[in-house]
């Protein structure tokens, strides 16, 4: 029982650092349906940021997060505007490429500046400290990301199906000759799902980075584990991309607690069973 | 007829004095090892370390002028690195290679230096069985085996009972896995349960339930430094078990390059090795202060050690036998000198280096991090070679 309720508790609070770090690649490849390989180059330059911010220049780790995010919206900014907007009506193989290709100047750019070692973000040590729950010890940083898990996903919920914006975007999506005559600013709109995309990766980085330390190469390290994600929980769904990341976490857990030497290989079984299965991925929004 | 005479006298003096200068020559010395991509820091600890040595010491040994040609081959990669290997034989002319990061690109270039008879002195590569493929190698770094036996030895001496081994699930780990456990049970303690956690791992909070649940008083861990050590640590701070009075002991996962991004989770952490950066001794001091005059944001870690006394032994080598590879060979074991790490030599017949190896614990020195020694297992050779 208390193994049943261990596995639980920990794969939750590792699926929702999944969800966390494969959000904005739910809005970008989910959602806009580009395949965007830098998304974790995103995550990167926000994490980057506020190493920068928090251990060099001492600054509290809630400002320097909201920094950090918003650093990396302007640098998302132009980004669209000059090179992702070309890049959406590229082939899918074509945008696999250039994506890949600012992955590796992004890469290429923090290497530069700060190295290839591990570029830590300062917490408040109370974040770190072990919260008994009776049966077992979680770090509070966990209850923290489940907590800021849970907000998000609501909130994107809510934005994409109750809002103005969220109606515009899924027109835009999936028609966007239609949507624009319609009088929908499409450009704008892309432009501000792009933003919304890269600033969720930032979040997700300095977030996840508790589990998933910063460095150089994180965005190609964790390539696989965000698509994963997204693929699993279906294309165009942010719910589907939170049921995924839970039941992923909850599966790798109890992989690694009941079937240790099995590793790795559990995890990938399971993804290939649930693809067999349902290979559009948990939920898709039919089209 | 005099004149003549001085003439040819003048010009014999000259062709001798032209001979001479002929004799010494300039040796190359050819330094294979990962200079970009995720591993490029031990390119850049190797040749930092090399150009503190020879900083200390010139670039001349018995008037040969000495010539360090760096290569990269991007990480573990064989055929790069034989092909690297190759090139400085037969297009450079180098007389020794060095370097060597990872244990493939070691073992991919035995085949060559069987065939050159050239040395090649592993700064880093740790697999014991390496230096059985050829006789031209030479290993200034460490094994496993002899930094895992003294782990074990030191914990059965110092209360550890009952030992849960967690280590990574490929080559490296297993090795570490085995010989701590030989060398615990030899010592009359128990290794209650083996956890082997894939590469990628990267939550390891179910491995700190089981580690609890094992009834162990202590965990031996063995990761690759980095990524993976940071959220193991991190695990093991948060998951508990600090708290619950289970001890760690560890080898270089507290590496000096990484151990600042570790932070407040990793003080206290109890590891065996054979080099800190704050080893208390006037060559270590020595050396550490010329590192940071020529590289002030460099910090000096196995990596650098293995280089730095690399590239003494191939001093000495030259030094012995200039570029003569059997004679070089044979001058190198046996050889034995005071290294910053402390008291080395080279075994003959594993041409392995003998060390002390430290049990060190981490502290807060100022604003860093740093292993700080407080006991030593004298003289350990490479206890892996035989087995």
């Amino acid at each position: 029982m208390t193994v049943a309720l261990s596995i639980v508790v920990d794969g939750i609070a590792y699926g929702m650092i999944l969800f966390m770090i494969s959000v904005g690649l739910s809005v970008t490849m989910g959602l806009m349906r580009i395949v965007n390989l830098a998304h974790g180059g995103f995550a990167l330059l926000g994490g980057a940021c506020a190493h920068v911010l928090t251990m060099r220049y001492g600054m509290p780790f809630v400002p320097a997060l909201a920094a950090s995010v918003i650093a990396v919206i302007v640098i998302a900014i132009p980004l669209e505007r000059l090179v992702y907007r070309h890049i959406y009506r590229f082939s899918e193989l074509e945008q696999v490429l250039a994506t890949i290709g600012i992955v590796f100047v992004m890469i290429a750019t923090v290497n530069l500046f700060l190295g290839s070692t591990l570029l830590t973000i300062r917490m408040p040590p109370e974040v770190s400290l072990p919260v008994n729950l009776g049966f077992k010890v979680l770090p509070l940083h966990r209850i923290i990301v489940i907590v800021v898990g849970l907000l998000m996903v609501t909130g994107l919920y809510l934005l994409v199906e109750r809002t103005r914006f969220g109606i515009y975007l899924r027109a835009a999506v999936d028609n966007q000759n239609t949507a624009a005559s319609l009088g929908i600013d499409t450009p704008k709109v892309y432009l501000a799902a792009f933003a919304l995309g890269a600033g969720l990766a930032a979040v997700g980085g300095i977030l996840g980075a508790e589990l998933l330390p910063i460095e150089a190469y994180y965005p190609l390290r964790y390539m696989v584990l965000f698509l994963t994600v997204v693929t699993v929980g279906g294309m165009g769904s942010i719910v589907g991309s939170f049921i995924a990341a839970l039941s992923l976490g909850i599966l790798d857990t109890a992989g690694r607690y009941l079937l240790p030497d099995v590793g790795t290989i559990f995890f990938f079984l399971a993804i290939i069973a649930l693809l067999a299965l349902r290979p559009n991925g948990l939920l898709v929004r039919p089209s | 007829m005099r004149r003549l005479c001085a003439g040819l006298l003048a010009t014999a003096i000259a062709t001798f004095a032209l001979g001479g200068a002929a004799l010494a020559e300039t040796i190359k010395v050819g330094v294979i090892a990962t200079f970009s991509g995720p591993n490029a820091i031990w390119g850049k600890q190797f040749k930092e370390a090399i150009q503190v040595y020879v900083a200390q010491h010139g670039n001349e040994v018995n008037g040969n002028t000495i010539e360090f040609i760096y290569k990269d081959v991007g990480g573990p990669n064989p055929d790069a690195s034989k092909a690297a290997a190759q090139e400085l034989l037969i297009r450079e002319g180098v007389k020794y290679l060095a370097g060597f990061d990872f244990t493939p690109n070691a073992l991919a270039v035995a085949p060559l230096i069987n065939q050159a008879k050239v040395p090649a002195i592993i700064f880093n590569a740790a697999t014991s069985a390496i230096n059985k493929q050829s006789k031209y190698f030479v290993r200034t770094s460490f094994t496993l085996w002899q930094v895992a036996v003294p782990a074990a030895q030191w914990a059965a001496k110092n209360g550890a009972k009952k030992v849960v081994t967690a280590v990574s699930d490929y080559n490296p780990g297993i090795d570490a896995e085995t010989a701590f456990g030989s060398a615990f049970e030899q010592q009359g303690g128990t290794i209650v349960e083996k956890i082997r956690m894939p590469l990628q791992t990267t939550d390891f909070a179910p491995f700190m339930q089981r580690i609890k649940n094992s009834g162990a008083d202590t965990v031996f861990a063995f990761l690759p430094a980095g990524p993976a050590t940071f959220a193991f640590t991190k695990a093991y701070s948060e998951n508990g078990l600090k708290e619950a009075g289970i001890g760690f002991i560890g080898t270089g996962e507290t590496d000096e390059t990484t151990i600042d991004a570790l932070g407040e989770q990793a003080i206290g952490l109890t590891t065996a090795y054979h080099y800190s950066d704050v080893h208390t001794s006037d060559l270590n001091r020595a050396f550490a202060a010329k590192l940071g005059e020529l590289f002030p944001k460099s910090r000096a870690n196995m990596a650098s050690m293995g280089a730095y006394d690399g590239a003494h032994l191939i001093y000495k080598m030259i030094e012995l036998a200039g570029t003569d590879g059997d004679k070089a060979i044979e001058a190198a074991k046996g050889l034995s000198w005071e290294s910053p790490r402390g008291p080395v030599s080279i075994d003959p017949t594993s041409r392995h280096v003998v060390q002390n190896v430290y049990i060190r614990r981490v502290e807060r020195d100022g604003g860093r991090l740093v292993n700080r020694e407080f006991d030593l297992v004298k003289s350990v050779p490479d206890l892996g070679f035989d087995r």
